[in-house]
């Protein structure tokens, strides 16, 4: 009697349900539980991703029907030759590497120095402020962003009050973006300050380095491949836009404009599609630049 | 060491508060040139930041910091003559290892040639010459260890400031460290500062060691003299084992006023019925072999006494009646502990 009220009062392996059964045949099948865990997310990327993108070279090699406006479904090279040899295309493509090159600039000019005071300087408290403050803008809407650059850049605007109105065009459409684009700049570049430990920054004192010495040999090296990282964002970002530039552009021309006008009113799907090979292009080329610096793993 | 030596380091009441409390508390200290000199603690005692403080990475609240003579409190750690082995080594990742040892050479402008020609012979006196290349990463931590000494030494400076640098270490790796530290300093003939939380790794490499404890220092000595004669019930316990007697024990089982200590391997224990039987009585209560030695602990009326047999000695039953007895010149008298401000408001 003792003795079955022993075996009883034992605590009994937890009974094996279909749940349970499942869960140990994919503990066992390791490979296989990899392979159904990753199916989804992989046919999505496939089908949303790599068909939608090889779509679109396929109808750059198409053209329009002049008459009709109807997509004709015959192969030729022309919509490329358009946009390798027409003027426009190359004035429009310089004009949207300049922008974004200078909204890339001025924003990890920015980025550096506030991400080291996030960092390194401000004590815990103002520091989340800090982050806060910075990833305030990004829980705004896009277009009321643009709007609000706007109504400070614009004749009559806020900054003409003060005599300094750039007007729209091509400086406020910089601006513009290097605002809308900043906090993806500052948070890669200030967690890129947050992994060099200060123990580095005081060696370096130690050595004899003073505060720029420092800088440049210890901290910027880095800081680099953050630098990078946030780049690419502010870079391939702007390259894109084509709705700031409608709202503080003036009547400037970006790429995103161009391709826009020509899916819409233009009506010509297969120039259109040609024309976004240059954007597509120029990032390749920038992430393959890059791609040495270690940036591609600080993302 | 001699008595003419001069003084390399001299702190006067020096302070860090941070808020309110003071991490290092009206800190005197004169360290002299060429010697081995250890600051010894437990972690929160304030070794750090005195060690911070001297190499400039921190600022004292109050008190001066003399190098040589020359105050240098509110200099920048670029402007003093000392360098710094860091805990975590801090050798920069994105430099192979003699591109790190000749960064301070960079920064004083030395030539090309001669730098690298400074930095090999550095690495050679660290056994490292065969790692130029590497980076950090690519190293094990012993190496790094290496790599960081032989950054700091390269430059030359007066004195060199080691945070806990074997703390990361394993047993093995840091014996053999420890030996080459002290070849190292010896060498060099420069001063060493050297922070620990090992008493034994502080007894070993010092010429003379700082118990701090609580922001304060509580004894500057020998290591012979801080074992034999520890000033404050702190270092009794922290260096080495210790009985301690507080007043009341002190004067029932000693006939003293004070407070007193006797270390283990002082006492001598024989079987309660013997002729030559101790000053004090106790019950055997536990007895653990050691290899050398036995440590057998005594119950001595409401308090255990440890003692240190050695190996051969008789053995001993559990809840054996035996007494104790030991040479009036090994019984200390210790000091109230040196508390800080803070602590002793609280009290």
């Amino acid at each position: 009697m003792s003795q079955s009220s022993n075996t009883d009062s034992r605590i009994q392996p937890p009974p094996r349900t279909a749940g349970r059964r499942l869960s140990s045949f994919f503990g066992s099948h390791k490979r296989l539980s990899l392979t159904v865990l990753l199916a989804a997310p992989l046919a999505w990327l496939i089908l949303i991703y790599i068909i939608a993108l090889l779509l679109l070279l396929v109808t750059a090699f198409w053209s329009t029907d002049s008459f009709t406006g109807q997509v004709v479904q015959d192969w030729t090279l022309s919509n490329f030759q358009a946009v390798f040899t027409e003027a426009l295309y190359r004035a429009v493509t310089v004009r949207t590497l300049l922008i974004a090159v200078s909204v890339t600039v001025i924003d990890v000019l920015i980025a550096l120095p506030v991400g080291y005071f996030m960092s390194k300087v401000a004590g815990p408290r103002l520091r989340g402020a800090l982050v806060v403050a910075f990833l305030m803008p990004l829980w705004a809407a896009y277009l009321v962003k643009a709007y609000a650059w706007r109504t400070i850049v614009s004749p009559h605007g806020l900054l003409d009050s003060i005599g300094a109105s750039p007007g729209l065009g091509i400086a406020a459409t910089i601006i513009t973006m290097s605002y809308i684009w900043l906090p993806y700049v500052v948070m890669p570049v200030y967690t890129g300050f947050e992994r060099i430990p200060n123990s580095l920054i005081e060696a370096a004192g130690d050595l004899g380095a003073k505060g720029w010495k420092t800088f440049t040999a210890v901290i910027i090296p880095l800081v680099w491949p953050s630098v990078i990282a946030g780049s690419i964002f502010s870079f391939s970002l702007t390259l894109g836009d084509y709705i700031a530039v409608q709202i503080v552009g003036g009547s400037q021309q970006l790429l995103g404009t161009l391709i826009y006008s020509n899916v819409g009113t233009g009506g010509n799907m297969p120039l259109a599609a040609a024309t976004a090979f240059i954007p597509i292009a120029v990032i390749l080329i920038y992430l393959t630049a890059v791609r040495r610096t270690g940036a591609l793993k600080n993302l | 060491m001699t008595e003419t030596a001069a003084t390399a380091i001299s702190l006067r009441g020096v302070e860090r508060r941070f808020g309110d409390v003071a991490a290092v508390d009206g800190v005197d200290l004169d360290i002299t040139e060429g010697e081995f000199f250890s600051m010894l603690g437990p972690s929160g005692s304030g070794k750090t930041t005195v060690l911070r403080l001297i190499a400039g990475f921190d600022e004292p609240t109050a008190g001066t910091i003399e190098l040589s003579g020359k105050p240098v409190q509110r200099l920048a750690s670029y402007d003093r003559d000392v360098n710094t082995v860091f805990q975590d080594y801090a050798l920069f990742p994105h430099l192979n290892v003699i591109e790190n040892v000749e960064f301070g050479l960079r920064i004083r402008k030395v030539s090309k040639s001669r730098r690298r020609q400074l930095a090999r012979e550095a690495l050679d006196r660290m056994r490292l010459g065969a790692f130029e290349r590497r980076r950090p990463s690519e190293l094990s931590g012993g190496q790094r260890q290496r790599v960081a000494l032989a950054r700091a030494i390269v430059v030359d400076p007066k004195v060199l400031l080691l945070d806990e640098p074997l703390g990361a270490l394993d047993k093995k790796l840091r014996e053999q460290m420890q030996v080459e530290l002290k070849d190292l300093q010896r060498n060099l003939g420069i001063t060493f500062v050297f922070v620990t939380h090992d008493q034994e790794e502080a007894l070993t490499l010092s010429d003379r060691i700082a118990v701090f404890s609580d922001g304060k220092i509580q004894q500057v000595d020998t290591p012979e003299n801080l074992y034999r004669a520890p000033a404050t019930e702190f270092v009794a316990s922290f260096v080495g084992t210790s009985n301690l007697f507080d007043e009341e024990h002190s004067q029932r089982l000693l006939g003293l006023n004070g407070m007193y200590t006797i270390r283990p391997e002082n006492l001598r224990v024989s079987s309660a019925g013997d002729e030559h039987a101790g000053r004090l009585t106790g019950t055997v209560r536990n007895r653990m072999f050691i290899g050398a030695n036995h440590r057998t602990i005594i119950d001595v009326d409401d308090i255990e006494v440890s003692v240190l047999e050695p190996a051969d000695s008789p053995s001993r039953s559990l809840g054996e009646q035996v007494s104790l007895d030991f040479n009036e010149s090994d019984v200390r008298r210790l000091r109230a502990d040196e508390q800080s401000a803070a602590h002793v408001a609280l009290d």
